[in-house]
């Protein structure tokens, strides 16, 4: 499920500046603070963290464009528990809540 | 060419992931020979129209509903799905499947694009809003990106004028052509590995053949910076529906005091000109006076509309759906319950039928049940009458209307309880049931085009002038009716009315309702206003016109100051936001949830709901002195 090499060239270009290193261990884009700006490490959902059936969570993430190697920015958050929040990814714009944004590992 | 293709018609299908301007590129191909009807079996609307290519063929084009994948979730994607699969018994399958790309973001499209493929039917891939893609520096190499795909790739911009040329030259070609017959579709649900090989194969295409400038909408990031503030955010969301309803309140006066003129002074000829006697009453009283009294809401109602199609087409909807989100889901609803909800303000048909965007059934199920609470248009005239005829007209703070403030309270108290009654169905019917996700796109802003909120005015106020040729209609020349007959006898002293059927009928009801300060007239008018609220207005317009005879010719409003108590005007307003009063709203929760039961649920609490406002109401209104 690695992606390395798998650049889109044309996302955001804050995570030069944001300064993560390649490094770090992939943490969840639930946790992440406005304004975080990274890649997509891989999609991994807990047991028990969505109450829909078995996959689907994984398939509605990658048919809105979370997949691996995508280019991702935290934009705007809600104003009660900083919650839902609206990432950037690669070029368009997505509404999800931090509890289904804990699959998406980030670095 | 073959005789087939001289006779007989094409029929092509556009389909695409949401806000890819879809609907404004059906509307530029087909413009106003437009056909809206349902599915049969399920409540999905069938938009369809005819197109005629440039070389006269005629092409008959359906609009599926948007989708980013054939793995419907929705009863709105199954559609898609089995339209473009051929498995739907009532529809042959399309011959050719136009697939419709916002050119600046096509990431979700050409995955889209790379699944139907494996449809294996023609298909031709449509890249919208050319034009705004060149402005912000996309570049997109066409040839590369067809030869990539193995598809037919065509440019059009559809608000511009002959921005869709190109394609009605290229479908012309497509429909002149021999099509084949379908083959058997190789389509399966993808798995998550096919999702992710099939997205990034489309990362791959886009990478060889787009290039996309360095930055993203800047005006769309601006303008977020603001709209989704938490605080800012929130703010203008209130004030801009603040301004919608003291627009419906003041804008639309001078058009109304228009269409009120001119049906009085329609009725002053019937009287000048017809003798007196039935004839005279039935077009005066029945006719004139309950048609005209609900057609002078037609202003009032397009302003509604256009402040909601405006708002729908800059994409702000979806931003007040991320607003709204944890407010909503603190009452137990979905953020996209909110779209759903805000449409209910017009009317709540539409309203539950949009709830088909919500995925969840048991989400979907809370949101038609508290959708009738919104304040509909059809409340509008009720209110402003009993509004403008008890509440004083003066400013408060310097700068808004008394007037509009009730209205703005009314309007609240409707909002509250619904978020109130989802919040106790789920707390004590639903606990166990699981939260489903909230994930949306946000378009980028876009200015609405002055032709697609005209066409989507133009349709409403069509709905609404058949629905008062129709059942409003109707309903006056029965109540009329019921109001006139039997004829007082001869010699009689009392208001001719006091001998009809409609009085007996209200006063038969009239112990019921006297707790909650109603009395006969406003039973009998209660009980066509089930039909339709607005009807309530004309019906007891037509009551007491009767009752008071040739010389009620003043206005509804002046005679109920004058008969009625305010506290009655209060409860009659409390008893509105409530009352389940809408034979069609019922009829559609019937159909929407496939059940009598939740139609029956709805009726029970909305009438309990109702009658207990209207008691309290009326009785804090009594000790107050208002009685």
């Amino acid at each position: 499920m690695a992606t390395n090499g798998h650049s889109n060239g044309h996302g955001p270009n804050g995570h030069a500046a944001n300064g993560h290193n390649g490094g770090s261990a992939p943490a969840p884009l639930g946790h992440a603070p406005r304004g975080f700006s990274g890649r997509i490490e891989t999609i991994v959902v807990a047991e028990g963290a969505s109450d829909l059936p078995e996959g689907e969570l994984e398939r509605r993430l990658i048919e809105l464009g979370f997949t691996e190697g995508a280019a991702v920015e935290i934009l705007h958050e809600g104003a009660f528990g900083r919650d839902p929040i609206a990432v950037r990814i690669n070029n368009a714009t997505v509404a999800l809540r931090r509890r289904e944004a804990m699959a998406i590992f980030v670095i | 060419m073959t005789v087939m293709a001289e006779t007989g018609t094409r029929r092509f299908a556009l389909i695409g992931t949401p806000n890819s301007g879809k609907t404004a590129l059906f509307n530029a191909l087909t413009g106003s020979r437009q056909k809206v009807a349902n599915y049969p079996g399920v409540t999905v609307e069938r938009k369809s129209g005819a197109l005629r290519t440039p070389s006269g063929r005629s092409v008959s084009l359906v609009d599926l509903p948007g989708t980013y994948s054939l793995r419907a979730r929705s009863p709105d994607e199954e559609v898609t799905r089995d339209v473009v699969l051929g498995r739907l018994a009532s529809e042959t399958a399309p011959d050719l499947l136009v697939c419709v790309a916002d050119a600046t973001n096509l990431r979700l499209a050409l995955r889209l694009v790379l699944e139907l493929k494996s449809v294996g039917r023609p298909l031709l891939l449509v890249l919208n809003m050319i034009d705004i893609a060149k402005h912000r520096g996309v570049e997109i190499d066409i040839d590369k990106l067809s030869a990539e795909l193995g598809v037919p790739v065509i440019t059009a911009a559809a608000v511009r004028r002959g921005g869709t040329d190109e394609l009605l030259r290229r479908l012309d070609e497509m429909a002149a052509g021999e099509m084949g017959t379908p083959a058997a579709s190789a389509w399966q649900a993808p798995t998550t590995s096919e999702l992710r090989a099939a997205q990034r194969e489309a990362d791959r295409i886009i990478k060889a053949a787009v290039k996309l400038p360095a930055k993203p909408d800047t005006l769309t990031t601006r303008l977020d910076a603001v709209l989704l503030h938490p605080v800012a955010g929130l703010v203008i969301l209130l004030a801009i529906l603040f301004v919608m309803f003291q627009a419906v309140f003041s804008w639309a006066q001078p058009a109304m005091d228009l269409i009120q003129s001119g049906f009085d002074g329609l009725g002053t000829l019937v009287q000048t000109w017809v003798p007196d006697g039935l004839v005279q009453s039935f077009l005066k009283d029945g006719v004139i006076n309950g048609v005209g009294s609900v057609l002078v809401f037609l202003p009032q109602i397009l302003i509604l509309f256009l402040f909601i199609l405006l708002l729908e087409d800059l994409g702000y909807m979806a931003r007040a759906a991320f607003l709204m989100d944890r407010i909503m889901g603190g009452a137990g609803l979905h953020g996209r319950a909110f779209i759903p909800l805000l449409s209910s303000f017009a009317c709540a048909i539409p309203g539950i039928m949009a709830t088909r965007v919500i995925d969840n059934p048991r989400d979907r199920l809370t949101t038609i049940l508290v959708a009738p609470l919104m304040t509909c248009s059809a409340r509008i005239p009720v209110y402003t009458l009993i509004i403008s005829a008890f509440i004083p007209n003066k400013e408060v703070w310097g700068f808004a209307s008394l007037q509009g403030l009730v209205m703005f309270g009314l309007y609240t108290v409707g909002i509250v309880s619904a978020l109130g009654v989802s919040f106790i169905a789920k707390q004590f019917f639903w606990r166990d049931t699981p939260t489903p996700p909230f994930m949306l796109e946000l378009p980028d802003y876009k200015l609405p085009r002055p032709r697609s909120v005209l066409m989507g005015l133009y349709t409403r106020a069509k709905m609404f002038l058949q629905r008062a040729g129709t059942t409003i209609f109707s309903m006056m020349v029965l109540i009329w009716f019921l109001a006139s007959f039997p004829r007082p006898p001869a010699g009689a002293t009392e208001p001719a009315i006091d001998f009809s059927i409609a009085a007996w009928l209200g006063h038969l009801i009239e112990p019921l309702l006297a707790p909650v300060g109603f009395n006969w007239q406003i039973s009998v008018a209660l009980i066509p206003g089930m039909a339709a609220r607005e009807v309530a207005v004309a019906a007891l317009g037509t009551v007491y016109s009767i009752e008071g005879g040739k010389e009620a010719a003043e206005q509804i409003g002046q005679v109920l100051a004058n008969k009625w108590t305010l506290a009655t005007a209060l409860a009659m307003l409390a008893w509105y936001v409530f009352a389940p009063q809408c034979a069609s709203t019922l009829a559609v929760i019937k159909r929407e949830t496939g059940s009598w039961k939740w139609m029956a649920v709805t009726f029970a609490y909305m009438l309990t709901l109702a009658y207990i406002a209207a008691l309290i109401t009326y009785n804090v209104a009594v000790a107050l002195g208002a009685g």
